[in-house]
């Protein structure tokens, strides 16, 4: 594990500590799987490995649980997730076109990441803003009103700033 | 007993003892009505909705293993309405299953196929999308297979509820569940300890063993090789049932049908079990006398062994250093044996009759091997076997019975009731008590250690000095011992562990349950038992060191228990094999040397 991946690793720790005490420490398994995933964007199985033995739950039984929510990763995502609205309202104003021209752009099927874990594509259910529809949400920003220059434009943008020199870090 | 209480099933008034379910209650009065996820042992799951019943004042069909009765309920389990649902639930799992039962393992020993014929499917209405996943063949055992999974989650109740091994989960939701291990893992990776109660407790074929059968048939056709073939206890007490008999002692239309089948020498693992009992009572005496590591644990099951390394390393040392009976009998095949009749061990293809699926990863196994070979190159299980003796087209219920040859053949009673829990202790205790007092030891019958109670315990006086025992079945009995002797290693001098329910006759190799009999049934276990304990009571040699094929053994070959020789080639050493993520606290700061 890397330095970064040990500091996230010792606030799991910390935060599993704290669970322990409490009556019925099992039951926090999802919040602690919430932390993790809050902590490391997906679930690695060397995390879901320590949970299990730290809370004595069965590892199988983490599996199960991790695998039921679609909210849990279980694969690295990208440093930006992608959520394109495929509510009824962008639908018919063109989201599956969108949603194809950023699958051909970004080269990846829904659900997966770019080559250089810049960008995870997903499909979203509506976003509640179909007053600018067709949009796209990127991490927390919204993009609304698009088409297909204005979607690669977007891209673009994020792709740029990735790849100036970043500051503070 | 509770005062019973009135309700009424299809009209009909009973009075039935309160606290129950639908399901418990209708049982008692004869009604058995369709059930597919229950099973008496394991907890309630109430997924499959196929023992629905109607019930006066509730909005919908009730699943009657869940629903507890109450006093005046008004129940109606064959109504048109309930039946039609019952069907078209049923039906829906059928649409979701391969139809390829005429070549599917489990036809005619199917709980789907017997129930869709019961329910009256005679068409397929909802024809949709079906799953489709590999088949994983990872393991030298077990093999599971998705596609004919109904998610019953029965294996998941057994692996995690009975045995605490935990490996199976169901995995993601709705359409794509699966029943797999953490991870999605290769059985073969996982935490399996290749017992095979998930194949006894399916009802379906998504769990089976592992098949050897082509291989040993094309084996049995050459004749550039010895065959030999050895068959546990348990077998001859349960194969009867895959040709429809009672649970009974065929231990002679075995041995007849093994010889038809085209082996040269049919032997007894009866006859390595007073073996093991001559080195592991010696074993134990060894460790009482001079203060050596007790309590001593023993070490034929191989689920246990795999289990033991996995999730109680710290108790490695406690366990005996004897091999299981099924590999002294395949390491003295190729010696001794093979020494006696001038065969070059090489030349031998040395099969093993067995109950168990986990003896199929114990053979493979590179700490079992001697000389640069393997004791046993092939292990079949018992229904294996029976589906080779109907397919040789061998008349096994009427063959004439025949007795096993020398000189690894003959064995007392007390290689016989191995196969039940209990009996190796009960075997043990004949051999050390004599070996070690000297005396006669004249009501050689244990009860106390006999029986289907999950954990049994026991004491005997030996010279003066106290001797505790203590007996376990099912690897989840194993760990709630286990965990006593991790906080007082004191409490018992010597323990049998037995991975499987009722020991190896409800081992994870033997026959399916019959129609209208549940998996794993007691009276079933029970029955398998005694056929093994009328066995040791008609044999007039009932203790191991009395067998004289033994002594001659030891005389010829072995010198006596414990020498080199026998290190050599009865003896070996577990180690750590720590899994991840589910180590045991107590096992945590374990070191893997």
């Amino acid at each position: 594990m890397t330095e970064l991946a040990q500091d996230k690793m010792t606030t799991l720790r910390e935060f599993m500590a704290e669970v322990s005490q409490k009556q019925y420490a099992d039951s926090y398994l999802i919040a602690v799987l919430h932390k993790a995933q809050e902590l490391f964007g997906y679930l690695p199985r060397e995390v879901m490995d320590e949970v299990a033995e730290t809370l004595q739950i069965p590892t199988a039984h983490i599996w199960g649980v991790a695998t039921f929510y679609h909210y849990f990763n279980l694969e690295p995502i990208g440093r930006h997730v992608i959520s394109v609205c495929m509510g009824t309202a962008c639908f018919v104003k063109g989201a599956q076109q969108v949603l194809d021209v950023l699958k051909k752009e970004l080269n990846v099927e829904v659900g997966k990441t770019t080559g250089d874990m810049l960008f995870t594509l997903q499909e979203a259910r509506c976003l509640g803003a179909c007053g600018i529809a067709p949009l796209i949400m990127i991490d927390d920003k919204i993009y609304g009103e698009l088409d297909a220059k204005k979607t690669v434009d977007i891209i673009n943008q994020y792709r740029k700033a990735a790849a100036e020199p970043q500051k503070g870090t | 007993m509770s005062e019973k209480i009135p309700i009424f099933i299809n009209d009909k008034e009973y009075n039935v003892e309160p606290n129950q379910t639908i399901m418990q209650a209708a049982d008692t009065l004869g009604f058995k009505i369709p059930r597919l996820c229950y099973h008496p042992k394991l907890s309630i799951e109430g997924a499959c909705r196929v023992c629905i019943v109607e019930v006066e004042g509730q909005r919908n069909f009730v699943a009657s293993c869940a629903f507890p009765v109450s006093p005046g309920m008004k129940i109606k389990t064959n109504t048109h309405a309930v039946r039609r649902a019952r069907r078209d639930i049923v039906e829906l799992i059928v649409d979701n299953h391969p139809m390829d039962c005429h070549t599917c393992e489990r036809d005619g020993n199917c709980e789907l196929q017997r129930l869709a014929a019961a329910t009256g499917i005679r068409a397929r209405h909802f024809e949709g999308q079906r799953k489709r996943y590999d088949e994983d063949l990872s393991s030298v055992s077990v093999i599971r297979n998705p596609e004919k999974c109904i998610l019953c989650g029965r294996c998941v109740r057994m692996c995690s509820e009975k045995q605490q091994v935990h490996n199976l989960t169901q995995a993601h939701r709705g359409f794509n569940t699966v029943v797999m291990p953490a991870y999605d893992l290769p059985m073969a990776e996982s935490v399996c300890t290749a017992c095979g109660q998930c194949i006894n407790v399916c009802p379906t074929a998504a769990f089976l063993e592992k098949n050897y059968t082509q291989e040993l048939f094309e084996q049995l056709n050459g004749t550039d090789t010895v065959k030999v073939v050895q068959f546990a206890p348990s077998v001859r007490a349960a194969i009867g049932e895959a040709f429809n008999l009672p649970p009974q002692n065929m231990e002679g239309q075995l041995v007849a049908a093994l010889r038809k089948l085209g082996f040269d020498y049919v032997f007894d693992t009866q006859f390595s079990a007073d073996l093991t009992i001559m080195e592991e009572a010696s074993e134990f005496l060894e460790r009482f006398q001079n203060k050596g590591k007790l309590p001593m644990i023993t070490s034929c099951s191989s689920a246990w062994m795999k289990c033991l390394e996995q999730f109680y390393p710290d108790l490695i040392d406690n366990v005996s250093t004897c091999k299981s009976p099924m590999s002294m009998q395949g390491a003295m095949t190729k010696t001794y044996f093979a020494d006696k009749m001038g065969i070059d061990p090489k030349k031998i293809y040395s099969v093993a009759t067995m109950c168990c699926t986990a003896k199929k990863y114990e053979a493979a196994r590179p700490e079992l091997m001697f000389d640069g070979m393997r004791g046993v190159d092939v292990v079949v299980t018992t229904r294996e076997i029976a589906w080779m003796i109907k397919s040789a087209g061998i008349d096994f219920v009427n063959i004439e019975p025949e007795k096993a040859d020398h000189p690894l053949g003959l064995s007392s009673g007390a290689g016989a009731i191995f196969g039940a829990t209990g009996g190796v202790m009960e075997a043990a205790i004949r051999t050390a008590y004599e070996l070690y007092t000297g005396q006669t030891l004249v009501d050689i019958e244990v009860e106390g250690v006999r029986g289907l109670k999950g954990i049994k315990e026991g004491s005997l006086k030996m010279d003066g000095h106290d001797i505790r025992v203590a007996v376990a079945h099912g690897l989840g009995n194993a760990c709630k011992l286990l965990d006593v002797v991790r906080k007082d290693p004191d409490r018992y001098h010597f323990i049998e562990i037995m991975g499987c329910p009722g020991g190896c006759v409800g081992g994870g190799g033997q026959p399916y349950a019959a129609i209208n009999t549940i998996p794993l049934d007691d009276e079933a276990l029970t029955q398998r038992a005694k056929a093994l304990y009328d066995l040791d009571r008609g044999k007039t040699i009932r203790r191991s060191h009395d067998n004289p094929d033994v002594q001659k053994l030891y005389k010829e070959f072995l010198q006596h228990p414990l020498s080199p020789v026998s290190h050599k080639y009865l003896h070996t050493h577990y180690k750590a094999k720590l899994p991840v993520g589910i180590i045991p606290k107590d096992a945590k700061n374990f070191e893997v040397k």
